[in-house]
């Protein structure tokens, strides 16, 4: 800013009518670049003045049109470098200047020089003792701003000798404007505590908003985009009247992760390639031991009118503590508990979201850890019906209006149903989760009622929160690796907001 | 699940009819089977093995791969499938499996010695089998299927297979050290005992995962004939000189095992899907196993048990209402014959190729799937409750919300993680840390358990180096602690740890979020006449900085720790700028 300079500006436009920012510079004696910035700056606090664009030809000497003004043209020093006895053309090339040889043949053509052949090796010789340099007079008028006198053939020679160029410049003619004035008020950026006390904000000028520009983000703390999408599973259970499980025990035994559920001994679930088996503390020692009794038996002969699955059960299985590979391992302590609580079986409906745990092989969808989602509900006389109906109102808070239902197996639930529903924007049906009725062989051995039977459904977090919001791969979503700026900027959760 | 790749032009001209994809799809679904894929021998060679050249060669015919319910051992290949799907579709009676009496019996006596290594065997005959190339191919495949499931790869059954006409019965089966059986393995052309047959296969893609089952035993399992010709060396492999061919006529299957029951199912398997092949379809001739205290079992069993359910419990445990005669001929439509049987009662009889047939209640999903789980009248239980969260975790999401709210974000790590995270890099012994050990890990990542929150923060701040500063993250999650006190002996802790990532430590921000987190918990500062309360206590911590760590005290008890993190732990974790950390647990708060 040079307020000096935009306050000489505006003073000379009180009387003048209008000026050129070329004259100005001329006038002011300051670089044309200042005075335009001026003008800027003026231009920023409003219509002060109106700018029209103006341009400028003008002639200007080259380095070598300089150096002519300065020594002479090339021929003059050409025809001063002969002396009166003569000399050879190769001597006068070194004493005629850097550019002797266009000298040489000016200077012939203008007769003020001649080569005499009489003599050996031939001679230059003066023709004319006096000349007069018209070159060095002309572009000394040039340098003087004289330029526009110039003939134009006299132009279009300079300029092929490259002793001339034009150039252009660009400047603005000023005039008042609407709002002018001599002096220039400071814009404020923004209202303060000052100007409200002091009721200076009536006078001031305020600098316009740019409104096509972003805020300034608030600054805040951000909560996980899978774990709002928790929250908001645990309101749908919590809003349809499911109480939550205690699920805050990873470590688990297989007695109540497998043996529980008659998930046999030899199932493939049970092999170390795709459970976690934990080594230290190794096993379990505390068993509600009748229920031990009654679940090896139905395990190894039948019973409950089951012909069981025929094989020996060993204790030294069961005992085996892992890192549970479902929630469903709570959901069996907890309709044991229900089955075994003071007063008798009542009826329940119960939910969890926790993580569960597999030895699987990773990929882009599959990682070791995971949340499982799980709902059950313990009554008598419950029916497929009662699950496939449940399930439909489950998945419409979800959104989710079209299912399908496939039968599936699964070794702790009969009948057995996969879950599929229509994503309309996938365009075809992709599988949500898992359901069935829990089998009598699971449920008896606990001492629920007979009459009694528990319908279950379980589906991952993970899935349909990637599917959600177009995730490809989990490590995008979970784990360290989780890129935080997705966190900040990811939307409230709402799944049944379509 | 397993799954099973048939020729689909030959699938559909055994179904008799033509489907497109969506078609054969749509009945897949019903039935409780998934076309998993369409695709051609030349597709999957180049697809799983990236071998252009073999796959130049290979069919361009069109083949159906289809998921298997685990428990239906009776579709695991083209011949019981398409019994499965017609018998479904109401255009075939269920096969009934018959016995056909031989002048004398075969023969399979089982020795005392294999009680040591595989006490069971089973034993039957297949006469006047017709194979083509397809149903000799399929018989192959099937077992295995079998072999890879039922079977749990061959350790719990094994199943051989013999053209009965190159050996002489009868047979016997024992257990002898490996130096003394000698026999031509399967396709070879060299005699080998027992040791040197170990060697042989150790490279052997598909046969060196067996040899682990038997290996370290002092003596293997092996059949022989009445010539003391080796049929088998179960479960590696069958003997050269009674392999089958296309050009075999009767068929001798032995199944060893160490699981009893598995075997007969195996082998009422494999004998009901082969029998169609048969001159006599469906017929089955006997054998006799003598048993180590002489007695004599007859198998395969074939047995068809007879199950009576009531038609009311069905209708009820479903959730619909139909006719017992209704109910009789969808079972009859699932392979599971049935006639009503009195007002409420129907008879069911579930065929030797059903053994997942075990209770009642797998009776009626047999109805429910016939009926359609589609077509099933959605309902909802009757009954209300009150529902109530579980304390901790309600907690937990309100803490969440205030903690982000007070400026942190939240990170979601991992539960599992290797020693070094929890041990090594925070300048602890792991020996010294009470955690939960894995005992089968695939990577290092997947040691322990974490017992402290902090690892995964500080590897989320290393993934977002990126990212202005400051960072600021928390975590209220579970770490596991081993404790002999429990039932299962280690038990979970919900925590809550944030980190202040910035130019400078800043340990007063660290410090603020446990002022907030206790105001909100209504928890006092300890400090002149207030008695109980939070307070810092100052303590040494390898993890952080010398004179820079406090306990962080509630109730005069140790509820966690904060501080400036140790310049070398900072480096473990490839971190260059300071940070503080506070980790805590909020259950005696709840």
């Amino acid at each position: 800013m040079h307020p000096d300079l935009t306050e000489r500006i505006l003073q000379h436009l009180e009387t003048a009518d209008q000026v050129d920012t070329l004259d100005l510079a001329s006038q002011f004696a300051v670089d044309h670049q200042k005075i335009v910035g001026a003008l800027k700056s003026i231009q920023a606090h409003g219509e002060l003045v109106t700018a029209e664009v103006a341009t400028h030809k003008s002639l200007g000497l080259t380095d070598e049109g300089l150096s002519v003004v300065e020594h002479g043209s090339h021929e003059a020093l050409v025809h001063a470098a002969v002396p009166e006895e003569g000399i050879t053309q190769a001597a006068l090339m070194t004493a005629g200047g850097p550019n002797a040889k266009v000298g040489f043949s000016k200077a012939m053509s203008h007769g003020w020089i001649l080569v005499d052949k009489t003599v050996t090796p031939p001679l230059v010789r003066r023709k004319v003792e006096k000349i007069t340099d018209s070159v060095k007079e002309q572009l000394k008028q040039v340098a003087a701003g004289k330029g526009d006198a110039l003939p134009s053939k006299e132009v279009t020679d300079f300029k092929k000798r490259k002793l001339l160029q034009e150039t252009t410049t660009k400047s603005f003619v000023l005039r008042r404007g609407p709002e002018f004035a001599t002096t220039l008020t400071k814009l404020e950026t923004d209202l303060t505590v000052e100007m409200l006390s002091s009721g200076l904000w009536e006078q001031l000028k305020f600098k316009s908003y740019n409104f096509d520009a972003l805020g300034a983000p608030p600054s805040r703390g951000h909560l996980h985009p899978l774990l709002k999408v928790r929250t908001e599973f645990r309101q749908i259970f919590l809003e349809m009247g499911f109480s939550e499980m205690p699920t805050n025990n990873y470590v688990e035994s297989s007695f109540w992760n497998f043996d529980a559920l008659y998930q046999p001994q030899q199932h493939p679930a049970r092999d170390a390639h795709d459970t976690f088996f934990v080594n230290h503390p190794a096993k379990s020692h505390k068993f509600p031991q009748d229920y031990l009794e009654r679940v090896k038996k139905v395990h190894s002969v039948g019973g409950y009118g089951s012909k069981g699955y025929g094989y020996d059960w060993k204790l030294e299985e069961a005992q085996k503590n892992l890192l549970r590979t479902h929630t469903t391992a709570v959901s069996a302590r907890m309709l044991y508990k229900l089955a075994n609580q003071e007063g008798g079986f009542k009826p329940a409906k119960y939910f969890s979201i926790d993580k569960v745990f597999r030895n699987e092989t990773l990929d882009a969808t599959h990682l070791a850890e995971f949340h499982q989602v799980e709902g059950v509900i313990a009554d008598v006389g419950l029916t497929l019906g009662d699950l496939i109906g449940t399930l439909y109102e489950f998945f419409r808070k979800l959104g989710i209006t079209q299912l399908e239902f496939k039968p599936a197996y699964n070794p702790y639930t009969e009948p057995s149903m996969e879950i599929f529903c229509y994503h309309p924007g996938l365009g075809k049906w992709i599988e949500v989760g898992n359901s069935g009725v829990f089998r009598p062989e699971m449920l008896l051995p606990m001492g629920l009622p007979e009459n009694v039977n528990v319908i279950a459904w379980g589906l991952s977090l993970e899935r349909p929160t990637m599917i959600k919001y177009g995730i490809n791969n989990i490590r995008d979503l979970v784990g360290p690796k989780v890129d935080l700026k997705m966190v900040e900027e990811g939307p409230i959760c709402r799944l049944d907001h379509v | 699940m397993p799954t099973i790749g048939v020729k689909r032009d030959l699938l559909f001209a055994a179904l008799g009819k033509t489907y497109t994809d969506d078609e054969f799809q749509e009945l897949c679904f019903a039935f409780g089977l998934e076309l998993d894929e369409v695709t051609t021998e030349k597709q999957m060679l180049t697809k799983e093995q990236g071998d252009v050249a073999a796959a130049a060669d290979a069919s361009e015919e069109i083949i159906y791969r289809i998921d298997i319910p685990a428990n239906r051992y009776d579709l695991l290949c083209l011949e019981g499938l398409v019994t499965g799907l017609l018998v479904f579709q109401g255009k075939l009676k269920p096969p009934k499996f018959q016995f056909v009496e031989p002048a004398k019996r075969q023969v399979l006596k089982i020795n005392s010695s294999t009680a040591q290594i595989r006490p069971h065997a089973v034993a039957a005959v297949l006469r006047n089998v017709t194979f083509t190339q397809e149903s000799y191919n399929s018989f192959i495949d099937l077992q295995d299927k079998l072999h890879q499931n039922i079977c749990r790869k061959r350790t719990l059954v094994a199943i051989g297979t013999h053209d009965l006409d190159t050996i002489q019965g009868p047979f016997s089966y024992e257990a002898l050290a490996p130096e003394k059986i000698k026999f031509k393995p399967l396709n070879q052309t060299q005699e080998m005992n027992g040791n040197q047959l170990m060697d042989f296969y150790a490279t052997h893609a598909q046969l060196k995962q067996y040899l682990p089952i038997i290996r370290d035993s002092p003596v293997y399992p092996v059949i022989y004939d009445a010539k003391r010709v080796v049929l088998s060396l179960p479960p590696i492999i069958n003997g050269d000189h009674s392999k089958i061919s296309l050009n075999t006529k009767n068929v001798f299957i032995e199944c060893t095992a160490t699981d009893l029951t598995k075997a007969k199912v195996v082998l009422d398997t494999i004998v009901c899907l082969f029998s169609e092949h048969c001159a006599q379809k469906f017929t089955v001739e006997p054998c006799d196993v003598v048993q180590t205290d002489g007695s004599v079992i007859s198998y395969p069993e074939l047995q068809v048990r007879e199950e009576r359910i009531s038609a009311k419990k069905a209708n009820a445990y479903i959730g619909i209402d139909e006719p017992a005669e209704k109910l009789a001929d969808m079972l009859t439509r699932m392979y599971l014959e049935a006639k009503v049987d009195g007002e409420d009662s129907l008879a069911v009889k579930i065929p030797p190729t059903r053994h997942d047939v075990i209770h009642p209640c797998d009776i009626y999903e047999d109805i429910a799937i016939a009926f359609g789980y589609n077509n099933i009248k959605k309902s909802l239980p009757a009954f209300m409750q009150i529902a109530k969260q579980f304390p901790l975790n309600k907690l937990t999401e309100q803490l969440r919300e205030q903690v982000a709210q007070a400026g942190f974000t939240e990170a979601l790590t991992f539960t599992l993680c290797s020693r070094d995270d929890i041990g090594r890099k925070l300048n602890k012994t792991i020996e010294a840390i009470p955690a939960v050990h894995i005992g089968n890990p695939k990577t290092l990542e997947f040691q322990v358990v974490r017992t402290t929150l902090l690892p995964g923060l500080l590897k989320t701040l290393v993934a977002n180096r990126k990212m202005p500063l400051p960072l600021k993250l928390f975590e209220i999650s579970d770490v596991v602690v081993a404790d002999e006190n429990t039932e299962v002996g280690a038990r979970n802790e919900r925590r809550v740890c944030a980190v202040n990532c910035n130019k400078t430590a800043g340990f007063e921000v660290v410090h603020g979020l446990l002022d907030r987190v206790m105001q909100l918990l209504s928890v006092p500062w300890k400090s002149g006449n207030v008695t109980k309360g939070y307070y810092l206590q100052a303590a040494e911590d390898p993890s952080y900085f010398p004179g820079r760590c406090a306990n962080v005290m509630y109730d005069n008890v140790v509820i966690g720790k904060i501080g400036v993190l140790h310049p070398t732990v900072l480096q473990a974790f490839e971190l260059t700028t300071p940070c503080s950390a506070v980790e805590f647990t909020i259950e005696p708060f709840v």
